[in-house]
């Protein structure tokens, strides 16, 4: 029996386990699908990760490493190779390997840190063929960087995430044409920074409120018709243009991949599309515990392994001092902020530190955000750069909540 | 009196910066390292550059390398014509020096993630 399993191998998974070593556990096991541990930042060699963790600016793989060395200092056990299949109610994980085949394991304790996918051509609908050449960035990312072969030598770019911002720059680097970066929202989603140093760097046009309304081409792709769209981002007649290109990629957002969550009935928040959890980041299923993308899309890896860390810590205290109950507070969200991550806090906690996640619904150069109880205030947090690509987050102690009102809800909202 | 506008590449809060390019007097920034940046943009601009090389592994195809510190940006695609033509051999571990003062920067190339065999 092990003390806890930690499904998936990334930043998350290697943090969680980490931290449930350092919180007391000794029977730990991460199990990941692909053939190494790191996740997808193997791909990720652009640099930028972990200013906030280690103070330095280091690229994907380098940053995994340090985790690596770090579990590897210790008796954590890993499977590589292996994919989850299923979880059951007593905690027992379900997976295949080729070379034990079917296995199964049971834990006190589980930690879902299985990331994110990237939304395909499927999950927005662009008319027109279907030729190849149409990658999502996140695949030609690993083509030309854990592969080693080019997508493409002219290229429109269908979304601005950071991942698109990123290969605008990495295959301009490697000599392709990057001929424009097309975003439908009148704002990008991606970091202002990104911006800067992967678009205007190389003076790759951004088209805000502007969309792919066409693919040409029968076998490979020859081109797109771009065009405006209005406020209620239906295209434009009369604006179309044309460009020549050989690939299209797509960078239209990331979806935490919870298909094993939702199997084991565990709750699912819609606006998060990861696990509803509790600020110990323990989900609605009794010992299963949720952390990074899986739970929802952070932008900064920093704050997956300190999510991570929370996980793994509250995961520990689980096994070793049993459950925190299910008294609890609801966390509403009103006045812009679109979602919460803990979307619960248990009641008593005292001085013990909540750390919640929250992003918001619009650009502001400066807000404040408010923590209220049958709308008195409790906690009042000021902010500046708001954006919706940009997570914030905000720390109080458990017993903040019990310093007025008397409901079962506290509410986050956002003051201007 | 001049002044350009820029996004400061320092942290990922990505801060937007103004500089006055007659007094070199900067706004905008929320540390030190913002000011200095905004003055670098407008003399030399510096950028880590990333990409990979070739390596003989038994498991890799590629090997993610990055530059040591900022590069002169105006250099970066000479550079990226040198990194080109490099190929290396496992073993090899982040921080190794793949190519030593890369186009004559004084900045060396080096490999970011461990490969064992
Ligand atoms: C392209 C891209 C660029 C980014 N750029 C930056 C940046 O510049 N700076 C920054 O700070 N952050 C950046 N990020 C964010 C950061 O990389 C991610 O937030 C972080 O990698 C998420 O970690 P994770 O462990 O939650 O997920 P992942 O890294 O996706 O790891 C999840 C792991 O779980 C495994 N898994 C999934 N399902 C199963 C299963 N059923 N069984 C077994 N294993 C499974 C997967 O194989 C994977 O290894 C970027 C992200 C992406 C995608
Ligand atoms: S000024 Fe400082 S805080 Fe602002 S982006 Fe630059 S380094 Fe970061």
């Amino acid at each position: 029996m092990y003390d806890l399993i930690v499904i998936g191998g990334g930043p998350a998974g290697l943090a969680a386990a980490y931290s449930a070593w350092e919180n007391g556990l000794r029977k730990i096991l991460i199990l990941e699908r692909d053939r190494e541990l790191g996740g997808i930042l193997n791909q990720c060699i652009h640099n930028g990760f972990g200013v906030k963790t280690f103070g330095e600016a280091l690229s994907g793989p380098e940053y995994a490493s340090r985790f690596e060395d770090m579990v590897a200092s210790t008796e954590i056990e890993a499977k590589t190779d292996t994919m989850v299949l299923d979880i059951s109610p007593d905690r027992t994980v379900h997976a295949i390997n080729p070379k034990d085949g079917y296995v199964s394991f049971q834990a006190k304790s589980v930690i879902l840190a299985m990331g994110c996918r990237e939304r395909t051509r499927g999950a927005i609908s662009i008319p027109g063929t279907r030729p190849s050449g149409v990658f999502s960035a996140g695949t030609a990312q690993r083509y030309m960087n854990i592969d080693g072969f080019m997508v493409g030598k002219r290229v429109v770019i269908l979304g601005s995430g950071d991942i698109g911002l990123i290969m605008a720059r990495r295959l301009t680097l490697e000599g392709a044409k990057v001929l424009a970066c097309v975003e439908v929202m009148p704002h990008s989603s991606g970091l202002r920074a990104n911006i800067a140093r992967c678009l205007n760097d190389f003076d790759i046009p951004l088209m805000l409120s502007h969309t792919v309304t066409d693919i040409h081409g029968d076998k490979r792709i020859t081109g797109v018709t771009v065009s405006a769209v209005d406020d209620h981002m239906v295209p434009i007649p009369g604006t179309e243009q044309e460009f020549e290109c050989d690939t299209l990629l797509l960078s239209v957002g990331l979806v935490p991949e919870n298909e094993l969550t939702k199997s084991a009935g565990i709750d699912l928040d819609p606006r998060t599309r990861g696990a509803v959890v509790y600020e110990n980041r323990e989900t609605t299923m009794d010992g299963v515990f949720a952390c990074g993308n899986v739970l929802h899309v952070h932008d900064l890896v920093d704050f997956v392994s300190e999510e991570a860390t929370f996980a793994g810590k509250a995961a520990a205290e689980y096994v070793l001092n049993g459950d925190k109950g299910e008294n609890y507070y609801s966390v509403k969200t009103s006045g812009g902020v679109t979602y919460t991550v803990p979307q619960r806090i248990h009641k008593g906690l005292g001085e013990e530190k909540i750390n919640l996640y929250l992003r918001v619904n619009r650009t502001l150069p400066k807000a404040e955000i408010v923590v209220k109880r049958d709308g008195e205030e409790l906690a009042r947090f000021r902010k500046t750069h708001l954006a919706p690509g940009e997570m914030q987050s905000v720390v109080f102690t458990g017993d903040l909540l019990e310093t007025a009102g008397s409901s079962d809800e506290i509410e986050v909202a956002l003051e201007v | 009196m001049e002044t350009k506008k820029m996004t400061c590449l320092e942290c990922p809060r990505g801060c937007q910066l103004e500089i006055n390019v007659d007094t070199l007097e900067v706004t905008g920034n929320t540390c030190p390292r913002g000011e200095a940046f905004a003055k670098a943009e407008i003399t030399n601009p510096l950028r880590v550059l990333t990409t990979t090389v070739r390596i003989n592994s038994k498991t890799e195809v590629m090997l993610p390398v990055r530059t040591q510190t900022g590069m002169p940006k105006a250099k970066m695609f000479d550079a990226m014509e040198v990194i080109k033509g490099v190929r290396v051999n496992a073993p090899i571990f982040v921080g190794d020096v793949v190519v030593s003062d890369l186009c004559g920067t004084g900045v060396d190339l080096i490999a970011t993630k461990n490969v064992r065999e």
